[in-house]
């Protein structure tokens, strides 16, 4: 892409005296407050507050940080950061884990609320209705949609939740040697689960991919092996392709090993639901409910479980229960679960969750219902197989996983340097897709080993583009992406 | 204030046993109880799991509280209560009428190393 | 609360054919989802709301006034740091400009969201006085856990010299010293890492009690990976011998965790680097004034000395070489974890941990926006009296209140003091009561019955952003709820009674638990 005239390393703004002397408007302490306050606690300086820290360890020079800034500079100092050629809006064909769907007004609007916004984890029932009747929701939702009896009141993110779940798995099985994850599953989420299996000291096993899906006679071949605690998937995969889980359930609990699915929970208005597909636990990454992207954050993870984990299900959950006036109420509750009561024998160490992006799910699915997000699967379906035709016909890419049925992501193999591609989609104001570091066996793609995919990386070599579309991308934008992608390459072979 | 009922066997970590033949009934004292407040939930093993002298075997959870359980003597589990399922209250209610699991002892000489009730009463002082 | 029509669940107010949303018809059905083998498909419809837009809006609005936040009221909560939440930030963090940034973005087209997460962690290094930053932790207990795997990753990659067989090396350090009067959260985190708790004693006075520390260095100091510690501690008081621990503990080798749920009241006096700890996490949702949220989103970032940078989990932000030719040097990087470490080897149980990631993307990004526009305002004038006005407020306090409020330590506290319940304990009246009392005032409870060193615990903790007209209000109440508890024990014991609803059956919601809106209706 062409460098931009005017970059950015942030020059901040300086001029003398800013915040109008000595006072400051977060500190409400007048020199008399002080006086005062100073003699009450027979003190002479607040410095002198300190006199039990050593000497040693006194910090003694300035902080070296900007002064500080008025608000107008400060917001200055943001309209730089975000200018477009610091920070560029592109037109979003990209998926992976993080997906550009519509977020209606209202429900950034009512999060702002400081009562919401501003509050502590609902431990005062009495004053915490509002949080905890909104978690009730929630959770009411999440295993509505999931097709499971019991949701937590939400976790970090699709990865922990993953990796929480691979531990669950681990700490319910007695005799279990190992859990089996998919290749599938977006990488970025396997190392993380790969981590968390690391120091916690669990085994892991990767089943492998066969064009693009969980290859079944690899996993049945582990299966007949026993010592399974749990085996993990995800749906809609990585590559987007929906895949078949039926009978996965069963032989996994011959073993008494549990079955997790990793899903994307838009899509489930439409698909088999991990209930349905005899899931014990179901995670996910709660971001392509309505949640702005924000470079990746925060999104929200969601877990749920059958009835009889829900004694081992990390976080924080909310129960109906009766006031002493006889009233309905909300309050958090099993919590001998968790960490402030078990310490180190807790199910996790999660305490703080995701609760205000929990409030943002629960608004939004209030103002989707049932047909809105009907209607948001099916627009989203449409625009991604309407472009996979398209750009299949330009006979520039062919399938990178023949025959598989997908929602609104796809793969496909591109004929020509991909890099120079997508730079020339970034330049026309394009995020043409993600580009698939390698692919598993099976496909048409160089088999290479499997990375987190990233816009930078050691990649070259790679054809394969993964493309997202979402009820955000006109008609419009389809066509101009696809008109973008021929003269590319109608120039790249003048060339 | 807490019953302390005699011809039992008591663990420093509250768990009794009542000898009956070749099997051992193990339960909380009342004193255990007492210091949990409400029981909400009894967490126990299966039937034929074994269950070591000094590890856990389950937990017994209040509202505000969780305390595993530790086995007092080794054996094999051969039933457990299954009423505190629905009512985890009955420990309560009644500590020593309601064991939580019935053992076969595999180890009858584990006994002298538990408390007869006198000694326990001291611990709990 | 449930007298209200608005105040009735979401799904109470449904009514099937309402709909509360608008999207384009313009677009290309050639595909329908019905193409999809029935297999694949969910056989039901998901039970969601069916809602006007007015009806979602009043609902909503009507649960936020069952809520109590920062901004209704002096929130005392210890241990939380319940700060102002600058509004200036709120609208920073909703930029347009920062939502539509897709995370696999190329760095070159987004510099400036960069720029946030490279110069926030640069700062962070300078307060805490450590080298270098991940952000990616999402919370406090995520960057605790985080910090350990940084730790064990550590060890890992040290070679245990003279005699040792090839290859091995100090990764079988697996205990973890952790004071009994710590945070729940630091056992808990040790114990998802896989590494043992050993705890380490308190004096009466609340402080580690370093001849057992000694002792226990003595007997497994080349098993101990770390110690985590918490200063001030969760009693709000300074460990006047934090040095000669820290110096202990590495010269057995381990490494040195700092808590930084109470780093508050250092800011400006003292920084956890100088004190000798290598890697903590900073809880932005505390000290850098990011909202609570009702319990998150939080943001944890994660700090380390030097030489344990190489530890620090993926993805970085990095700025590889500086570049002379311009103010602030070369253009941001993003760095993803390598692809020969860690990612195709599975299984990888048992080999070292390096090549971390606990996070799809770059974690709470928004909360970093937020963060970061906070230390833009205080400035280095201002952060300097952070911690010194949240320990005067927690001083004054104290000496306001020891003549109704059991004392347990005397002396100087930092920016939270704990009380042990009622000096006069024959009423019956307990912290619990006070508590609830304190709501009837208008105020947040206190945090009560922690630290568990006292029975009675009622810990205390004002921020620098609380007048002195505001603690002496509240001072004046904890007062009259001393009076209360002599004059009318019940009403006490009774309370709350100007709360939307009484006090909770918690027995019944754990004994059989309803947690969904579906169950409630079986029931």
């Amino acid at each position: 892409m062409s460098t931009p005239s005017q970059k950015l390393s942030t020059p901040l703004p300086t001029r003398e005296g800013q915040g109008g002397g000595s006072a400051f408007k977060y500190f409400p302490h007048t020199e008399e407050d002080l006086q005062e306050m100073l003699k009450a606690t027979g003190v002479k300086s607040v410095h002198d507050l300190f006199a039990d820290v050593p000497e040693a360890a006194r910090f003694k020079r300035e902080y070296n940080l900007p002064d500080a800034l008025s608000e107008t500079d400060l917001r200055l100092f943001f309209e730089q950061l975000t200018h477009p050629l610091n920070a560029q809006q592109l037109i979003c064909f990209a998926g992976a884990g993080c997906y550009d769907h519509y977020a209606p007004s209202v429900v950034q609007n009512i999060i702002e609320r400081s009562e919401f916004l501003t509050s502590y984890t609902p431990y005062q029932a009495e004053i915490s209705q509002g949080t905890l009747h909104y978690i009730f929701e929630y959770q009411s939702m999440i295993a509505e949609l999931t097709g499971m009896d019991i949701s937590n009141a939400s976790m970090y993110d699709g990865a922990t939740a993953t990796a929480e779940a691979m531990m669950m798995a681990w700490g319910n099985a007695k005799k279990a040697t190992r859990v089996l994850i998919s290749e599938t599953l977006d990488p970025k989420v396997r190392r993380v689960v790969d981590t968390y299996a690391h120091f916690h000291g669990v085994p892991l096993q990767l089943i492998p991919a066969k064009n693009g899906t969980l290859d079944r006679e690899a996993l049945d071949k582990e299966l007949a092996e026993g010592g399974v605690a749990g085996v993990i998937v995800q749906q809609p995969n990585y590559y987007g392709i929906v895949e078949d889980y039926t009978g996965i359930a069963d032989a996994v609990h011959e073993q008494k090993g549990i079955f997790v699915v990793n899903a994307n929970p838009s899509d489930l208005a439409i698909l088999k639901t991990p209930g349905e597909w005899g899931a014990d636990v179901a995670v996910g990454e709660g971001q392509s409910l309505g949640i702005p992207m924000t470079f990746g954050g925060p999104g929200v993870g969601f877990m749920a479980c059958t009835e009889k984990l829900m004694r081992k299900l990390p976080g924080r959950i909310v129960g109906q229960t009766l006031d002493n006036r006889g009233q309905r109420a909300f309050v958090l509750t099993l919590q001998a679960r968790e960490q402030h009561i078990r310490r180190q024998k807790a199910t996790s160490n999660i305490c703080s969750n995701q609760s205000l992006m929990a409030l943002y799910v629960t608004i939004y699915l209030s103002i989707m219902g049932k047909e809105g997000l009907r209607e948001v699967a099916e627009m989203s379906y449409a625009g991604a197989h309407s472009l996979r035709d398209k750009l299949l016909a330009t006979g520039k890419f062919k399938d990178t996983f023949p025959g598989q049925p997908f929602f609104n992501e796809f793969c496909l193999d591109y004929d020509g340097d991909l890099d120079a591609l997508l730079t020339e989609a970034t330049e026309c104001g394009y995020l043409a897709g993600v580009k698939v570091d390698t692919v598993p066996e099976g496909s048409s793609s160089v088999k290479r080993p499997v990375g987190p995919s990233a816009p930078e990386g050691p990649s070259e070599g790679s054809h394969t583009l993964m493309l997202a579309v979402t009820e955000q991308r006109t008609p419009e934008e389809i066509d101009e992406l696809v008109e973008i992608i021929k003269e590319h390459k109608e120039e790249e072979a003048r060339a | 204030m807490a019953n302390f009922e005699s011809g039992l066997y008591y663990s420093e970590s509250h768990e009794y046993v009542r000898v009956e033949g070749e099997y051992g009934y193990i339960g909380i004292s009342d004193y255990a109880q007492h210091a949990l407040g409400n029981v909400v939930y009894v967490d126990m093993p299966e039937v034929d799991d074994e269950v070591t002298a000094g590890e856990e075997f389950g937990a017994v959870e209040s509202v505000k509280a969780a305390s595993d359980l530790i086995a007092p003597v080794s054996g094999t589990v051969v039933e457990i209560n299954e009423s505190l399922d629905d009512e985890p209250e009955l420990l309560n209610k009644d500590a020593f009428a309601n064991w939580i699991i019935k053992v076969q002892l595999s180890d009858p000489s584990e006994l002298d190393n538990l408390m007869d009730v006198e000694a326990y009463k001291k611990h709990c002082e | 609360m449930n007298r209200t029509l608005y105040g009735n669940l979401i799904f109470e107010l449904s009514k099937k054919g309402r709909k509360g949303y608008s999207l384009p018809q313009d677009y290309d059905r050639t595909h329908t989802t019905a193409e999809l083998p029935e297999a694949l498909r969910r056989k039901e419809a998901a039970r969601l709301p069916e809602c006007d837009e007015l009806t979602v809006v009043r609902h909503y609005t009507n649960l936020s006034h069952n809520n109590f936040g920062v901004n209704d009221g002096f929130y005392p909560l210890g241990s939380c740091t319940m700060k102002y939440n600058p509004v200036i930030n709120e609208e920073i963090a909703a930029m347009k400009a920062f939502a539509g940034l897709h995370p696999l973005q190329p760095a070159e087209t987004c510099q400036g969201a960069l720029e946030v997460y490279y110069n926030l962690q640069q700062s962070l290094a300078e307060l805490a006085g450590l080298s270098e930053f991940t952000l990616n932790p999402c919370a406090g207990a995520h960057g605790e856990l985080t910090g350990l795997m940084v730790i064990r990753a550590y060890h890992e990659s040290v070679t245990v010299p003279e005699g040792s067989p090839e290859g091995s090396h100090e990764g079988s350090r697996t205990k973890v010293l952790i004071p009994d009067s710590a945070h729940g959260t630091n056992p808990a985190s040790a114990a998802v890492c896989g590494l043992e708790v050993v705890e380490v004693k308190s004096l009466a006075d609340g402080t580690v009690d370093v001849d057992h520390l000694r002792q226990l260095l003595d007997e497994m100091g080349d098993q101990v990976a770390a110690m985590m510690m918490t200063n001030p501690n969760t009693l709000g008081i300074f460990e006047p011998r934090v040095l000669e621990i820290t110096e202990m503990v590495h010269k057995a080798g381990g490494l040195m965790y700092y808590d930084g749920a109470n780093l508050n009241a250092l800011l400006g006096e003292c920084r956890p680097g100088d004190m000798g700890f290598d890697v903590m996490h900073i809880n932005l949702h505390k000290t850098f004034s990011t909202p609570h949220g009702g319990g998150g989103p939080g943001s944890g970032p994660v700090g380390v000395r030097k030489g344990l940078e190489q530890f620090l989990p993926y993805p970085r932000v990095t700025r590889p070489t500086p570049d002379p030719s311009r103010q602030g040097g070369a253009e941001l990087r993003i760095v993803t974890a390598p692809a020969n470490e860690r990612s195709e080897a599975l299984p990888l149980t048992g080999e070292r941990g390096e090549g971390l990631s606990i996070g799809s993307f770059f974690g709470n990004y928004g909360v970093m926006l937020k963060a970061y526009a906070y230390i833009l305002s205080l400035g280095r004038e201002n952060v300097k009296m952070v911690g010194p006005l949240a320990t005067l407020n927690a001083n004054y306090i104290k000496e306001s209140l020891k003549d109704d409020y059991l004392l347990p330590i005397e002396g100087l506290c930092k920016h939270e003091v704990v009380f042990d319940g009622l000096v006069d304990k024959s009423t019956g009246v307990t912290t619990m009561d006070v508590a609830k009392r304190l709501l009837d005032y208008g105020y947040h409870a206190p945090t009560i019955y922690f630290p568990l060193l006292f029975h009675e615990s009622l810990m205390i903790e004002p921020t620098e952003n609380e007048s002195k007209e505001t603690i002496d209000a509240f001072i004046d109440v904890m007062h009259r709820i001393a009076a209360e508890a002599k004059s009318d024990p019940e009403l006490v014991k009774s309370a709350p009674h100007n709360t939307p609803i009484g006090r909770v059956d918690d027995v019944l919601a754990a004994k059989q638990p309803v947690t969904t809106y579906w169950k409630s209706i079986e029931a």
